[in-house]
């Protein structure tokens, strides 16, 4: 009767979980989605609480407030951080799902009640919880600058890591074979914490979109291994809904890079490629802060590019005066956005709607490349990669094929940077040496803030 | 472990993936952060599974093993969903022209 009823309450849930995903299809429902979502996992809660099998409610009790009192707080941090707490929660998830595959081990050897395909399961599940766990604390140790950020690489790290997880998945066979070997549990255990670490160490900065959506669908997958343990449909289906979330992020963030998944886990993207380091003297034309307004003023149409540099200045807010100022003059300001600008995917989205830009003025790159020849300036705040026209014509450039913002093609274009120094991959950009490039040079917040001064001082009519 | 569960737990698996699949490519490029955050407080219904072994008093080892994994999990339920909502209240729409 109470097994029913526990059914029924995870049927709902599934069911639930499904229309939550599916309201977030548009910010208009997207809200709904997050009820729905709640009211999914509360109802799942309850119905498992109802199970016989627990005898004790003190340690439940207690763990739950620990984890309330621990994810309040962290769904407060500034969305700057955002990347590094998603980045976390999925160390959270795939240690939940390490720590349960573990406990299961050893109930059923206690109890001798092993089969192979319990262990086959648990061997998975254990594998890819824990070296999402390390992996992704790795991951957001480098997003908050505690691990460095550049791709750190020794010889033959391919072979090592690969080597590492080779030894982790034969063990699990042998496991899995005669499930009572004592060695083979701990050596896999080790084996995935010690993957996790490593597969992590190579990746630089701007990968990070893709790692972390790669990482988000190990986390689904962890999750789906435990629902085939426990026998838990609702497991499996909530488990495969966040596994093919992240494997169509990462996808999305790999044709956005042209690179594919293991080029980015194994190519260590962003070492030193010193290669092609052009040595001919080129002359970038700058600009003050004035010069950038009074272009702005002349112009109908203006293209705004967001990057990485914007969120590390937190300069959202000013480019939204920005847009303000421009708009009031009847200019026209869009957003242009990267697939890959920031550190996750829809990075920017969410910095820029904290800002309170309306999301229709957000468009994507596909849909922003046919406007940008009618464009009068496009204005490239923090990002830099991503304009490069380099990766439409130099097959010798590392980002050649990757798709770009065409700002090159616009009448004007003004780059806000802190220096000439290269971005990550430390290619020279083209883009600056352009005869219609102006560059501002300083901190992005900074250059802002005296342009919508300028703007601001000019008086509001044309 | 009946053959015919296996069977049963791998269609569910095949079928939710499709779902997954449809569902997610409809979501709008604008709300890939949220999605994210959304996501991962879905599949962090694992708690289900740690609350049972938490509970069950099987032996001390497996309680804590089982307590850490309640509360990981709560803590990116909790997180997770507040934190995609703080993030949808941001999204607006143009305001109509006065």
């Amino acid at each position: 009767m109470i097994h029913g009823l526990t059914q029924l309450t995870y049927l709902a849930a599934a069911a639930l979980f499904i229309l939550s995903l599916r309201w977030l299809s548009h910010p208009k429902t997207a809200r709904r989605g997050v009820a729905a979502g709640v009211g999914g996992m509360t109802l799942a809660v309850v119905g498992t609480l109802l199970a016989p099998e627990i005898v004790n409610y003190t340690w439940i009790a207690i763990a739950a407030t620990v984890g309330i009192a621990l994810g309040v707080p962290l769904s407060w941090v500034p969305l700057t951080a955002v990347p590094q707490r998603t980045a976390l929660s999925h160390a959270f998830g795939g240690l939940a799902a390490g720590l349960v595959g573990t406990a299961k081990y050893l109930i059923w050897f206690q109890h001798g009640e092993l089969t192979q395909f319990r262990t086959g399961a648990i061997v998975l599940e254990v594998i890819l919880g824990y070296l999402t766990f390390t992996g992704s604390l790795m991951a957001a140790g480098k997003l908050q600058e505690i691990v460095p950020t550049r791709p750190i690489t020794y010889p033959n790290q391919n072979v090592v890591n690969l080597g590492l997880l080779a030894i982790a998945i034969g063990a699990g066979v042998y496991l899995t074979i005669d499930p009572y070997v004592t060695w083979a549990f701990p050596l896999i255990v080790l084996l995935s914490l010690a993957f996790g670490v490593l597969l992590i160490l190579p990746i630089g900065g701007a990968d990070m979109p893709t790692v972390i959506s790669l990482l988000n669908s190990y986390a689904g997958l962890s999750a789906v291994a435990m629902g085939f343990v426990l026998e838990n449909k609702l497991l499996i289906t909530a488990g495969a809904l966040d596994g093919s979330s992240g494997l169509i992020l990462s996808i999305i963030m790999c044709r956005a890079m042209n690179r594919s998944f293991t080029n980015v886990l194994f190519g260590a993207f962003g070492q030193v490629q010193a290669g092609a380091a052009a040595t001919e003297v080129k002359t970038a034309k700058s600009a003050t802060p004035q010069d950038v307004a009074e272009l702005l003023t002349t112009a109908d149409r203006v293209v705004v590019v967001p990057g990485y540099g914007m969120a590390v200045a937190q300069a959202q807010h000013k480019v939204r005066e920005l847009y303000d100022q421009l708009t009031r003059r009847g200019i026209d300001c869009k957003f242009a956005i990267h697939p890959v600008a920031g550190r996750m995917p829809g990075h920017m989205n969410v910095l820029l709607a904290e800002a309170e830009i309306p999301y229709d003025a957000l468009l994507e790159m596909d849909d922003i490349n046919p406007d940008l020849p009618q464009t009068d300036v496009a204005l490239v705040v923090g990002a830099n990669d991503v304009v490069n026209p380099a990766a439409r014509h130099d097959k010798s450039s590392p980002i050649y094929g990757m798709p770009i913002i065409d700002v090159d093609k616009a009448k004007a274009v003004v780059a806000i940077k802190r220096s000439m120094n290269p971005g990550f991959a430390g290619i020279d950009n083209e883009l600056y040496y352009l005869d219609h490039t102006l560059m501002a040079f300083g901190d992005a917040k900074q250059v802002m803030g005296d342009v919508v001064k300028a703007l601001s001082g000019e008086g509001s009519t044309h | 472990m009946a053959e015919l569960d296996l069977w049963s737990m791998l269609f569910v698996f095949m079928l939710a993936t499709f779902v997954g699949f449809q569902v997610i490519q409809n979501v709008s490029r604008l709300l890939h952060t949220p999605l994210m955050s959304l996501t991962n407080a879905i599949s962090a219904i694992a708690i289900v599974g740690a609350i049972l072994i938490a509970g069950e008093e099987e032996s001390t080892t497996t309680t804590v093993l089982g307590t850490v994994a309640v509360a990981a999990s709560m803590t990116n339920i909790v997180s997770g969903f507040l934190i995609t909502d703080r993030m949808l209240k941001m999204f607006r729409e143009r305001e109509p022209k006065r």
